[in-house]
């Protein structure tokens, strides 16, 4: 079988479909076939481009050229001129198809072999480790990461370098370098995802941190749900212990350096460093006040320097690349880039990883393909319980730790969570709230006790008995929740309510006024009743009905009592003339 | 392997890495062998990425294909798990999504035995950082 | 020392570097109101958890409140502990603890001495704004001999905790469960019966609501006064009459013994004892083991058990023989005296007023929570009849006086019944820490030298120091004696026999913060231990008040030798007074 010379690969993301990219595909290879080119050209639908806004977008290997909002009747243009000529086709032509996308704490997911140390070294791993202990002072090491600007990955974004210095500075013949892999956020995975796809990029940068805040022992604490990550680091570490890059005089520069393991036990509430600290001290994994910070007394009393994966995932490369090639990625105040794990109502869901900076619309719309279904955009949420959710007036909003904070939410671990015309925004707090309210440490009144009554504010609010007070209540509690809190758990959680009060309130007030559910999530709002023009009274309904709130003789028409009524949707179901519906 | 004993040291061992892969990339002389690597984290797996891992394997086997078949970590496009990665010598690099047996036994007759395209190709839509200056 | 200065409701202060806010704020006498914040500064204890977080206030410049009791002033730190937002804060979180808290404070134990409803009603709480809909958190009710857990009253002050984790290192109480489910409680909730509890009852003498308290027998009592059928006489211990009058209003300190026995014979008790005397009875029994072994020791016997450790504290007693069950043999064998007490009063005094041993009903007034589980031992009951029925703390008589429309403050002062009234300033120091070994000194000492001491005031035995110890010269002999109170302090002191690293002859200890004075049944000091202070001093001052300071010199404890014991460690003495330890360590496996 021949080679083809050429393949015209079609976007095949949701977005392009909406353009009739299918129409296109076809075109293009009815075009191909009555020119006689069948041996020559391929055209294959491929997965979304990420281009979204150029859609549909073609791509001609192996030239490498871009074509963008290609419609169906551009088909025979491409084959003409470009295939058959030779000629690129000017005016649909994308010169500059700038990928969205910057991976540098995921540079090697997807890309090595996670269990085999040779292809990390392959890929310049372990050098940033060498450059550093054989030619930096760590003086010299924490002042280029100061000047880096990285800022902790793991929801605070306070300055790493900063950090690190803190625990320098304190005199201290046994310190501690902890990793956080207590990644609790639902629906995110990026410390997993990093752990299992490049664990010596955290090992390398733990030893890193030693090296600099002059500690000669570090502990993982993961979650013993990770068990894979748990294997993959064992195995990682075992290598890295054979080759040197961890134990005794690393690379021969008489720096000794170990790391071990910690499990927890999958508590929300251990990713908060103090919290996370006790847990690894066998005590109940509760917060407790700062200062002392952990940087100065933390684990067994010892100073202790805690980062999240994502931080460590960062380091070697800006030892390895430098400073500049790093400040040059970002904004000003958030350097580099964040993984982001894209959750919910958007068609490319997964992880990525983007230059901060970026706008949520790029991120939604482009990397994430739009909305599925063709639905309307109604909300992002952002980090994670903690976060706030933001509409389409922060779709522009260049994304940074800060900006995230201004417009009322939070850049946290890096979930993403899209939702649609079909998300209830009441419930989607109450989501939050449960979540929250189970995770909870119960240490402090205001998260134990304040939480748990947000949430049942909320959940009369969903069932039909709302007050109007109840929203001022909801407010009142909420701040005094984020103001007396103990720790970041209960000083964020109100954040889902408030947020979507700030901008959904209309929603609260039909629940609360109108008793009705504009999204139609909350079940104990909505009512089954029959249209009297679609029924023809076949029965099915009331034959479905499991508590037989349906009533009416055959051929006549049926009645829903509402009394009786338990919502199970059965007979919408089973109605074949649509005259079951639901409001 | 013993222990890597200095800076320069590393720089050798990644040196004669490196060359020993850009040769099988380049598809010399010596070695003509077909990459295929399989997604495999916690999500992929979950995915039936295994699955797809252990047909591959026996499948590239028993059809007499000269290819090495490994494990990666996330690749990123998790709606469309599981995701294989196939490097033919002296060919970019091609991500499949969705690639189950049936697919997978698409691409080692089409693609890899016949360098056709199939369906479901993934475009790589980030840079990596040898790629930004 | 550094100092910073801060303002504080715009006064300003200078406070050593590393103060709280709400340590600076008292010092300008700015009372912050708090809830879970206990400082125990003589007991080296400032719980602050930072958890009810009613102590919140507002510093300028900061994103969020500051809980007072755990945030250090800064140089130039402006705090204000009363603004709207504070108030606010302090009333809505008022409200969420109160939302999950039973609100039958008519009928709780705690009521009136509630530090929850002295909060309520400083902070003026009118209403409840979440009943209607909220749920609240429950818990099954937990009776053990001594204590009663009614957690859902707990408010998560986590007091008790520190106090059986830290300071008496028992471990029977941590936090279990999270978020709204969250509750103080024994390893897996199990029952309190079944953990390492000692029933040393601090949990209870910390506890701000009614979530802990003691069992009550005084409705038992009641009934028992009130059937002719019965007689029923009455033990005191020392430490009840250094504290009851502060149940009246009485200044802490102020002795009370002679209202006391008067309101206990109006009570209608048949006969009103001292358990003081039998106080005395255990010098006399454990003076005489001691000297044994020291004798034996001295003689080179490899096999004597040395330092003796004193065994009249309950629960000292279970703490050992849960957590140092090799050292079960050390501790000496005499009975506390409230069991000496009772085995006396079932047997010597109900033949002398010819009342069977069914019909005499002993009760104890101790000042302890485990003294009610000690009772009812197996080791102390005679055919299942106990020797002490039932014990009852100082808080309950308190109550059952005021229940009788009787004031200890009008009260005429009476005397001890005999023969088992009779004390000496010996039996009276039992109540104190360092008092039990002062007083063996005090017998010993003579027994030994065959000299009469010219001083019996051993100053270097007392004080609140968690462990003490001294040299006492027995004429040549130097005797170490070691004093700890507080089991954490014990544990050290024990750790050191289990190593054979003790220099100690002989050690006293006592599970109690000041002895029993600070003892689980005692009114509540409510965080101010210098009122355990002033009842030392009450304790000392009885003493030397008394004609007869040394136990052997008691002369009804004479008679009672002469009589009917024969003489000190006797074969009869041996039955009625002494004892054996049981290994309790299962108890403490989940622990491990």
């Amino acid at each position: 079988m021949s080679e083809y010379k050429l393949h015209l690969l079609v976007c095949g993301g949701t977005s392009c479909r909406n353009l009739q990219s299918d129409t296109l595909a076809e075109n293009l290879k009815t075009e191909i076939d009555k020119q006689g080119l069948t041996d020559v050209a391929q055209v294959v639908k491929t997965g979304c481009f990420g281009l979204c806004d150029k859609g549909t977008v073609v791509k001609v290997i192996p030239e490498n050229i871009f074509y963008a909002h290609v419609k169906p009747e551009d088909a025979k243009d491409i084959v003409e001129e470009h295939i058959i000529k030779g000629r690129k086709v000017e005016r649909l032509l994308y010169t500059d198809p700038d990928k969205k996308q910057i991976r540098i704490a995921l540079r090697n997911c997807g890309i090595i072999d996670p269990e085999n140390i040779n292809e990390y070294i392959e890929r310049n791993g372990y050098e940033a480790l060498g450059k550093v202990l054989s030619e930096m002072t760590p003086e010299e090491a924490i002042k280029l990461l100061i000047d880096s600007g990285l800022r902790g990955r793991g929801g605070g974004g306070f300055p790493a370098g900063i950090k690190w210095d803190l625990t320098r500075k304190v005199e201290s013949s046994i310190k501690f370098v902890v990793c956080n892999a207590d990644e609790g956020d639902p629906g995110a995975f990026m410390d997993r995802s990093i752990l299992e796809g490049d664990p010596h990029s955290v090992l390398e940068a733990m030893a890193i941190n030693g090296y600099c805040t002059g500690s000669n022992y570090g502990l993982i604490y993961i979650r013993a749900e990770y068990p894979l990550a748990i294997e993959r680091l064992k195995t990682a570490i075992k290598q890295a212990r054979e080759y040197g890059f961890l134990g005794n005089n690393i690379l021969g520069t008489g720096f000794s350096f170990d790391i071990e393991m910690r499990y927890g036990a999958g508590a929300f509430v251990c990713g908060e460093e103090t919290a996370l600290i006790h847990s690894m001290e066998g005590l109940r994994g509760e917060p407790t006040m700062k200062p002392p910070f952990p940087s100065v007394e933390g684990y067994l009393k010892k100073p202790t320097n805690v980062n999240n994966v994502e931080t460590y995932a960062n380091i070697p490369v800006i030892f390895s690349k430098g400073v500049k090639w790093f400040a040059k990625i970002g904004t000003e105040k958030s350097k580099g880039t964040k993984v982001f794990a894209l959750a919910g109502k958007v068609n490319n869901v997964g992880l990525i990883e983007v230059p901060l900076g970026i706008t949520l619309r790029e991120v939604i719309f482009e990397i994430g393909g739009g909305i599925k279904g063709g639905k309307k955009f109604k909300a992002v949420q952002t980090g994670g319980p903690s976060g706030g959710c933001l509409t389409e007036k922060d779709l522009d909003t260049p994304i940074d730790y800060d900006n995230l904070i201004a417009a009322g939410s939070m850049m946290g671990s890096g979930g993403m969570i899209i939702m649609d015309e079909d998300d209830c925004m009441v419930d989607v707090a109450k989501f939050f709230l449960d979540f929250t309210v189970e995770e909870s440490c119960g240490k402090c009144v205001p998260c134990r006790v304040g939480n748990k009554r947000l949430h049942e504010l909320l959940n009369k609010i969903t069932s039909g008995n709302g007050a109007k007070e109840d929203i001022d209540r909801l407010i009142n509690l909420s701040n005094v929740i984020k103001d007396t809190s103990l720790c970041g758990l209960g000083q964020s959680s109100p954040n889902p309510v408030l947020s979507t009060i700030k901008n959904f309130r209309n929603e609260y007030d039909a629940h609360i006024d109108d008793k009705k559910c504009p999204a139609g999530v909350c079940k104990a709002l909505m009512t089954y009743f029959i249209v009297e023009e679609n029924c023809v009274g076949c029965t099915a309904c009331a034959r479905a009905c499991p508590v037989g709130a349906i009533s009416g003789e055959r051929k006549e028409i049926h009645y829903i009592d509402p009394a009786l009524c338990i919502k199970c949707g059965a007979c919408e179901e089973r109605c074949k003339f649509n005259a079951v519906i639901v409001k | 392997m013993g222990k890597v004993r200095s800076l320069n040291d590393l720089k050798n061992m990644r040196e004669k890495l490196k060359s020993k892969a850009s040769l099988r990339k380049k598809g010399g002389q010596t070695e003509k062998v077909v990459q295929v690597k399989v997604a495999m984290a916690t999500c992929c797996i979950a995915s039936g990425s295994r699955e797809t891992m252990n047909y591959l394997t026996d499948e590239l086997e028993k059809r007499n294909i000269d290819a090495e078949v490994t494990q990666t970590g996330c690749m990123g496009y998790c709606y469309a798990e599981p995701t294989v990665e196939v490097t033919i010598p002296g060919k970019d690099a091609v991500i499949f999504g969705y690639v189950d047996e049936k697919k997978a036994d698409e691409i080692i007759e089409k693609y890899i035995k016949g360098g056709e395209l199939v369906e479901g190709i993934i475009p790589v839509n980030y840079k990596n950082i040898e790629e930004i200056n | 020392m550094e100092t910073v200065k801060l303002t504080v409701d715009n006064k300003k202060i200078e406070v050593p570097k590393g103060t709280t806010i709400y340590k600076a704020a008292r010092k300008l006498g700015i009372d912050i109101p708090v809830l879970c914040y206990m400082d125990l500064a003589d007991l080296n204890i400032e719980h602050k958890p930072g958890g009810c977080r009613i102590c919140s206030v507002e510093v300028e410049g900061r994103r969020n409140l500051a809980p007072s009791c755990s945030t250090e002033v800064f140089d130039g730190m402006v705090v204000k502990t009363h603004s709207m937002r504070v108030l606010n804060a302090r009333k809505t979180v008022m409200e969420l603890i109160l939302s999950d808290h039973p609100k039958d404070c008519l009928i709780c134990p705690k009521s009136g001495n509630c530090d929850l409803q002295n909060l309520a009603i400083k902070l003026g709480i009118r209403e409840t704004p979440y009943q209607e809909f909220s749920e609240m958190s429950t818990y099954r009710k937990d009776f053990s001999p001594s204590i009663i857990r009614d957690m859902d009253k707990c408010i998560m002050c986590r007091r008790c905790e520190t106090m059986c984790n830290e300071f008496q290192t028992v471990g029977a109480l941590s936090a279990v469960n999270r978020g709204f489910n969250s509750v103080v409680a024994p390893a897996f909730e199990m029952d309190l019966e079944d953990s390492p509890c000692t029933y040393c009852g601090q949990c209870v003498a910390v506890c701000p609501t009614g979530a802990l308290t003691e069992v009550d027998h005084t409705n038992q009592l009641i009934e028992d006064l009130s059937n002719p059928a019965k007689t029923v006489i009455v033990q005191t211990a020392p430490a009840v009459r250094a504290a009851l009058g502060e149940e009246f209003g009485m200044e802490p300190g102020t002795l009370v013994t002679g209202k006391m026995v008067t309101a206990l014979r109006r009570l209608g008790f048949n006969y009103i004892f001292d358990t003081d005397f039998a106080a005395d009875l255990t010098i006399m029994e454990e003076g005489t083991e001691l000297l044994d072994r020291l004798n034996r020791h001295l003689k080179g016997d490899k096999d004597v058990k040395l330092p003796i450790l004193t065994s009249c504290c309950p629960g000292w007693v279970n703490f050992f023989e849960q957590q140092f069950t090799d050292l079960l043999d050390v501790p000496s064998t005499a009975r506390s005296p409230q069991q000496m007490f009772g085995a006396i009063a079932k047997t010597f005094f109900a033949d002398r007023i010819k009342v069977a041993r069914e019909d005499l009903v002993v009760v104890s007034i101790m000042p302890c929570l485990a003294k009610k589980y000690e009772c009812q031992r197996d080791e102390f009951k005679v055919n299942g009849n106990p020797d002490v029925d039932y014990s009852i703390s100082t808080r309950e008589l308190a109550h059952l006086i005021k229940r009788a429309n009787m004031d200890l403050n009008n009260m005429p002062e009476e005397d001890f019944d005999q023969p088992l009234g009779e004390s000496s300033g010996a039996g009276v120091i039992f109540g104190a820490t360092g008092g039990v070994i002062e007083a063996a000194v005090r017998t010993a000492y003579e027994i030994y030298t065959k000299k009469k001491l010219d001083r019996v005031d051993f100053k270097q035995l007392r004080g609140m120091e968690g462990i003490r110890h001294a040299n006492v010269d027995f004429n040549g002999l130097e005797v170490n004696i070691g004093i700890a109170h507080g089991l954490g302090n014990a544990r050290k002191l024990l750790e050191d026999v289990r190593n054979g690293i003790s220099q100690f002859h002989a050690i006293e200890i006592m599970a109690c913060p000041g002895g029993c004075i600070g003892g689980g049944g005692q009114p509540l000091h409510h965080g101010n231990l210098s009122i355990l202070q002033k009842r030392m001093e009450a304790i000392y001052r009885e003493d030397a008040g008394k004609p007869i300071r040394k136990s052997h010199e008691n002369p009804y404890i004479i008679k009672l030798y002469e009589e009917f014991l024969g003489k000190p460690m006797s074969e009869k003495a041996h039955h009625l007074l002494h004892t054996h330890y049981i290994d309790k360590s299962k108890k403490i496996i989940y622990m491990k």
